[in-house]
């Protein structure tokens, strides 16, 4: 596993640590007019996996993914696909697919067509065409609709031909530009977990642009976070969870309070909390996890590596199954405290939390 | 911020379009360049620089005569058009009622039909009401084949425009006739003034209809014509690249006006009128 | 929103206006059709001697198939001319708008001005005969340029084009970028996917295009006059000499109606291509 430690450039290799990575990005730049979209970005792709590209717009996710399809050029750097130069290449010459935001089907053609067109342009076995399609309409669960012509579909639909399209080329990389961002959040989630299991048994590489990093986490074998255009941490959604390498990592990702304050004398100091922390003198920043909070019994025995708090409780929100409270500390710094759901509390209460759940993030 | 869709021009293509627009435009400058013509015949090279043709202009009183009843005739079919055609838009966009198919088709047809035939049907029903041919039937006439421009463009500009606003209008107090004056007309402003430019200069230089519908007095395309008849004169030229600079200078007009108003891409709206 | 009443009120003078200025006139002019003239003087008996006249002489029928060839030729050419130029201006030009304006421009110029140019330039004594003779390319003026039909056509493709660019313009531009992306993302050249992508949606623009091209070359009678020449006259010549000299109204009156018939029942052929082309 990559260490996330370095929240820079430096990509990793795939899980499978020692085999040549399927895609690999190197120091990419690209500038629009007199901004710079991307700056020395590198990453790899393993093959067989599963990568989101994660950002806000204006991150530059889009435009990572659009040199990878080949419809814009790099102004510096090089991508590579197994080995060979591939940002030479135009898009129509890369093994590479994609799955595009609106899904792009074509309105003249029917389903079938649309399947079958990349396998018509690079003039496959005429008996094989509707073979293929069908298998790429099955993954997809589409095949009653070989017919119909694409406007008559609903967006989920669409969206899965969109899918087949790409992959009935079998692609050596599958790209998908926010896909889901169309459907509503049921068909939202259903659909993320058909295409985790797809991608599991088609067995290619998935690099996958979304902002919802809900959603990123629920897909990725690995996650990209992409921030004004430089990679801010690479790494499996649990370890970017647990220990996120930065500050706006830490927020990006889940909800998190950030603690700001000094390490003395081994002792981190934020406000009027303060727990044992091993470091060298100096000014440090920690990211709490709202969940790692917890009500406690202040009569209960205490040790050196709880930081217990009492704070006034300013709002609760009910979430079904667990409570988010806004909670005032008496150094007037407000935190978030996630705790299972319960009837309304008020007043002031006392809070704990683990100084292991204190993560250290860059500022 | 995109670069253009495919990945490379091939260079037939552009030779292709550099063809087209010589295609397009090298008569019109062979017609200027004449008009300077020393002698009086269009041979090649052309021989002496000279104003001669423009000064003659000046002094011929038909042509001016004619020139003053263009404007008029112009003047009056852009009001006919506009009156007539922003309801009619309206009606195309708003409202239902028996025979609102055959209403839009018969509205846009002359945009497509042959001058002749707009021409003649209108004679005979002139003919018929015993009207005598003149600047008014000709006036009728060019309001009759204009409308449909109007039409076209305030629809456009209503398609366009945000019905959400009437709504707040509406909402906020106003009447009906109300927020047609205060939101819906103030909104429709730039398709109405470029519809009555287009209007205007398509009137200027109507000939087809207006040939059947002449009386005593000519419009300018038609002077033009009876002398084109008698033989060519560089005069003509002189007067075909005056009317070619005042075109010019009516297109700029209209493309700043819906530039001015922030418009992503001017287009002549919808010229088909098949396609509603 | 607003009331009946209201509407009412609105559509009421255009209709008042179609039906006086549009429909009345057609109907006179089917009137007409049917009546006869004698002695120089219009005699209101209603009858089909027109109709069969046009059918009986073989005169009409030669000088309407010719104009349709020419009308035909008119519209090939125009549609030859404006299809790769808006392909270019929608998907290849950085200066789309500025090459859009340049394209419009001889619209607005006087049909009158255009046509009168190339009389100067085909003449025996025009531009181009002495220019190719001053080359020497040849050495005696080419006789077919002016006065053929030859002239017609070139006059008519002239004025013409601009009317088809603007709807295939109009109908590329509404195919969003990304449909060329995805092609080209399925293996599709750039050549490729303008033939499956890009052409078979603009179709529907080619098609208003080249109805247009088509119509308004087949009605016209100006150029013909101007430059075609007694090899080059077309159908509403024959209609002007019967409103003029050859003083035969109710004649011209039926040409101009089997005209007018000819014409709506392309237009309504056309309409049905069209929601059949059209896929969005």
């Amino acid at each position: 596993m990559i260490s996330s430690a370095q929240p820079a450039a430096d990509s990793g290799t795939g899980d499978k640590g020692g085999v040549e990575p399927l895609l690999s990005i190197r120091s990419i730049i690209k500038r629009f007019g007199s901004t710079t979209v991307l700056r020395d970005v590198s990453l790899d792709v393993a093959s067989g996996e599963l990568l989101t590209i994660l950002g806000e717009s204006g991150s530059g996710k889009t435009t990572l993914l659009r040199l990878i399809a080949g419809f814009e050029q790099p102004d510096g750097g090089e991508i590579y696909m197994a080995g060979e130069r591939l940002d030479h290449l135009p898009p129509y010459r890369r093994r590479v697919n994609t799955v595009f935001q609106h899904y792009a089907l074509f309105p003249h053609l029917s389903v079938f067509e649309n399947v079958a067109y990349g396998l018509r342009v690079r003039k496959v076995n005429r008996q094989e065409i509707p073979k293929r399609v069908e298998q790429a309409l099955a993954l997809v669960k589409m095949t009653e609709f070989t017919r119909r012509a694409p406007a008559q579909l609903s967006g989920g639909q669409q969206q899965r031909i969109a899918l087949a399209r790409a992959l009935v080329n079998q692609p050596k990389l599958l790209l998908l530009d926010e896909p889901l961002s169309a459907l509503d959040a049921n068909l939202r989630r259903q659909m993320q977990l058909e295409l985790k299991s797809l991608q599991r048994e088609v067995g290619i590489s998935f690099v996958f642009v979304t902002h919802d990093q809900e959603e990123a986490m629920a897909l990725s074998d690995r996650i990209a976070l992409l921030r004004s255009g430089q990679l801010e941490q690479v790494a499996a959604p649990r370890e970017i969870y647990n220990r996120p390498a930065t500050a706006y990592t830490a927020r990006f990702i889940g909800q998190t309070n950030l603690l700001r304050g000094r390490v003395e004398n081994g002792l981190a100091q934020c406000g009027t909390l303060q727990w044992p922390w091993g470091a060298p003198d100096g000014p440090a920043a920690f990211s709490v996890r709202p969940e790692s909070i917890r009500l406690c019994d202040p009569a209960a025995a205490t040790n050196r590596n709880s930081v217990r708090f009492r704070a006034a409780i300013r709002n609760q929100t009910f979430g079904g199954h667990t409570d988010v409270l806004e909670v005032a500390c008496p150094d007037s710094r407000v935190l978030l405290v996630r705790i299972a759901s319960r009837g309304n509390l008020a007043g002031e209460c006392d809070f704990e939390f683990d100084a292991g759940d204190a993560i250290p993030v860059k500022d | 911020m995109r670069a253009p869709a495919t990945y490379h021009r091939p260079r037939w293509l552009l030779l292709q379009t550099v063809a087209v627009f010589a295609f397009l435009y090298l008569p019109i400058l062979v017609l200027v360049v004449y008009s300077f013509n020393g002698e009086s015949v269009g041979g090649f090279p052309p021989r002496g620089w000279t104003m001669r043709w423009y000064r003659i202009l000046l002094d011929d009183n038909a042509l001016w005569s004619a020139v003053g009843n263009s404007l008029i005739v112009a003047a009056a079919a852009m009001f006919l058009a506009l009156v007539f055609g922003l309801p009619a838009a309206l009606a195309l966009d708003r409202a239902s009622f028996p025979g609102k198919a055959l209403f839009r088709r018969l509205v846009l047809l002359p945009l497509i039909l042959p001058g002749i035939i707009t021409g003649l049907s209108l004679l005979m029903l002139f003919v018929t009401a015993g009207m005598k041919l003149s600047l008014l039937t000709i006036t009728l006439g060019h309001g009759t084949a204009l409308i449909s421009v109007a039409t076209t463009e305030i629809f456009a500009g209503l398609r366009k425009m945000d019905r959400v606003q009437e709504e707040a209008s509406l909402d906020l107090g106003a009447t009906n006739w109300q927020t047609f004056w205060r939101i819906t007309i103030p909104n429709l402003r730039l398709a109405i003034i470029g519809a009555g430019l287009l209007i205007f200069t398509l009137s200027m230089d109507e000939i087809a209809v207006s040939f059947f519908l002449i009386g005593r007095d000519n419009t300018l395309p038609l002077e033009i014509w009876s002398r084109l008849r008698r033989g060519i004169t560089p005069e003509i030229n002189a007067v075909s690249s005056i009317i070619f600079l005042f075109s010019l200078g009516m297109i700029l007009v209209w493309y700043r006006l819906r530039r001015r108003r922030g418009e992503e891409r001017p287009e002549l709206a919808e010229l088909v009128p098949l396609k509603q | 929103m607003y009331s009946r009443a209201y509407k009412t009120a609105v559509a009421a003078p255009p209709l008042v206006w179609v039906a006086v200025f549009l429909l009345a006139p057609y109907g006179f002019l089917l009137c007409y059709s049917f009546w006869t003239v004698s002695q120089q003087a219009l005699v209101h008996q209603w009858n089909l001697g027109n109709y069969r006249q046009l059918l009986d002489n073989s005169m009409y029928p030669t000088v309407l198939f010719r104009s349709m060839r020419i009308a035909g030729s008119v519209t090939v050419l125009s549609l030859v001319l404006s299809f790769p130029l808006a392909y270019y201006l929608s998907f290849h030009s950085r200066k789309k708008e500025l090459l859009y304006q340049l394209v419009i421009i001889p619209l607005w110029v006087s049909y009158l001005v255009r046509a009168y140019a190339w009389k100067t330039i085909l003449g025996s004594d025009g531009v181009l005969n002495t220019l190719l003779q001053y080359v020497g390319v040849t050495r005696h003026p080419v006789e077919f340029l002016l006065y053929s039909p030859f002239a017609v056509v070139l006059t008519l493709t002239h004025i013409y084009t601009p009317f088809a660019f603007l709807p295939i313009y109009a109908s590329m531009e509404h195919i969003p970028r990304n449909f060329v992306e995805a092609a080209q993302d399925l293996g599709a050249g750039p050549m490729r996917t303008f033939w499956t992508v890009i052409f078979p949606l603009s179709l529907p623009g080619a098609l208003a295009g080249a109805t247009f091209a088509f119509v308004l070359s087949l009605g016209d009678f100006l150029a013909p006059l101007l430059i075609g020449g007694p090899s080059g006259i077309m159908i509403s010549n024959v209609v002007v000499s019967l409103f003029g000299a050859a003083y035969n109204w109710p004649l011209g009156a039926a040409i101009s109606a089997s005209l007018l018939l000819l014409v709506l029942a392309l237009l309504f052929l056309v309409e049905r291509i069209e929601k059949r082309l059209s896929f969005t």
